[in-house]
């Protein structure tokens, strides 16, 4: 009897904080513009539609409410990375010379998804979304405390740089979950292995 | 030459009206997300966000330290010309005569008697230059001098182990803050704007300014003044802006 041999690709505390993370991130996100358009720093709105909370009130108390779900969610997800080698047997190497060579392959449509195993430049994807949500962040508690966290908001060039910053890192998380999504469409069989889990193990799939 | 009838565009009118029901479907379906999530319905999504913002509020009375001063700007740095913001138009700032005004104290003080501003001019004065951070993300930095609160809850006798410090306004605002930022150091009963008394736009002829907070947070043209232990909410606050807001 031929039994399909599956193997576990993404333990359950990583699915788990992916996709409390996938929730924090959306409403952090809409809930943000709501909170832009009141003020907008550059020439444009965000459209209503794409928004969170009605109103500038709602859409604090939504921002207030979900950074503590993307705070203590991130912890609980960086300490699982650091403390149990995620992050080095996942995300690392990262050389210039793999990410040129992967890249290439990639715009060429020849590079290979294999199950369990990221290639160059989805590491430094990886890498880069997570500096840009750590950096999201403390400019984030910047702007929420100027007094109080006063040595982190200079840090960052004061409140009003900060609020830029915070524009820039959410702009780059914006980035990468299109990136994100569109590459979960190219190569959908991703997907259920984010759910349950476990992947099928082709023969072929190890070299 | 043919009759124009409405039987003619029926496939463009279906497709139209498909459209249509489409989009206010698609608004409706919007509608149903918005409603409870913005703080004004009372069902569970928005009890779950006030209840956020009154934890919200906890976190923010533990990292409020009593000691930490907001930074402060040159005279060069202030903000001009320094915008107007209110819940209504500038030109509907009330017109305040000072002779007439008086300042009420209420609530858990010794002394209840009303204040001139002739009074409140001769009580020791600070100016500040502080930045003054909206709500809405913009901040600009001005310069406010006046009576420190702490110095006038003193003089009035009032129990600083209360909770609150409340404020009436002649504008119909109101608001409150803790007591621990009613005795901060840089929390100003403010009387004078870039050393003038303040224009009619900004307050005349009381406001208050507390840097450590949002600047909805520091009311214009006071007419009241009252310490409490029952939560007196504020006019923003009422609405669903977080009622700390600290800064």
């Amino acid at each position: 009897m031929a039994v399909t041999r599956t193997v576990l690709v993404h333990p359950l505390l990583v699915r788990i904080t992916h996709w409390i993370n996938a929730f924090a991130i959306t409403c952090m996100a809409m809930s943000g513009w709501q909170i832009y358009n009141a003020s907008p720093l550059f020439g444009f709105r965000f459209p209503a539609w794409a928004t969170l909370g009605g109103w500038l009130g709602g859409a604090i108390a939504w921002h207030l409410a979900a950074w503590w779900l993307l705070a203590i969610n991130g912890l609980v997800y960086v300490a699982y990375g650091l403390a149990l080698g995620h992050f080095r047997k996942h995300l690392l190497p990262i050389t210039p010379v793999l990410v040129w060579t992967d890249f290439r392959a990639a715009l060429a449509l020849r590079l290979r998804h294999q199950i369990g195993q990221y290639n160059a430049v989805q590491k430094l994807s990886y890498v880069v979304v997570l500096l840009l949500l750590i950096l999201a962040v403390l400019s984030g508690l910047a702007l929420w405390k100027p007094v109080q966290f006063q040595a982190l908001a200079g840090l960052l060039g004061g409140y009003e740089v900060a609020r830029r910053i915070h524009f820039v890192a959410m702009a780059g998380i914006v980035a990468f979950v299109v990136l994100h999504l569109s590459l979960v469409i190219l190569v959908p069989r991703t997907l259920p292995a984010l759910i349950t889990g476990r992947a099928r193990a082709k023969p072929d799939a190890s070299q | 030459m043919s009759k124009i009838s409405s039987r003619d565009f029926q496939p463009q009118l279906r497709r139209l009206e498909r459209r249509l029901f489409l989009r206010s479907s698609l608004s409706l379906g919007a509608l149903t997300l918005l409603t409870g999530c913005n703080l004004q319905d009372g069902d569970t999504t928005d009890r779950v966000l006030w209840a956020m913002s009154r934890f919200n509020d906890r976190m923010q009375a533990l990292l409020f330290n009593p000691n930490t001063l907001a930074p402060t700007y040159a005279a060069s740095e202030i903000t001009r010309p320094y915008p107007f913001n209110a819940f209504y138009g500038e030109d509907d700032a009330p017109e305040i005569d000072a002779a007439d005004w008086k300042l009420e104290v209420s609530g858990m003080v010794q002394d209840r008697t009303a204040w001139t501003l002739d009074r409140l001019r001769e009580l020791p004065q600070e100016s500040q230059i502080t930045r003054h951070i909206c709500i809405e993300g913009w901040s600009a930095i001005g310069q406010w001098s006046g009576v420190p609160l702490r110095e006038f809850l003193k003089r009035v006798g009032a129990d600083t182990r209360a909770r609150y410090v409340g404020f009436k306004c002649a504008d119909r605002y109101y608001s409150s803050i803790d007591m621990a930022t009613a005795l901060h150091p840089q929390t100003v009963l403010a009387l004078d704007f870039i050393g003038r008394p303040l224009p009619t736009e900004f307050g005349f002829p009381l406001r208050l300014r507390v840097p450590t907070k949002l600047g909805f947070k520091s009311p214009k043209h006071i007419a009241a003044i009252f310490v409490t232990n029952d939560y007196p909410g504020g006019y923003w606050e009422d609405q669903g802006y977080n009622w700390f807001s600290g800064s």
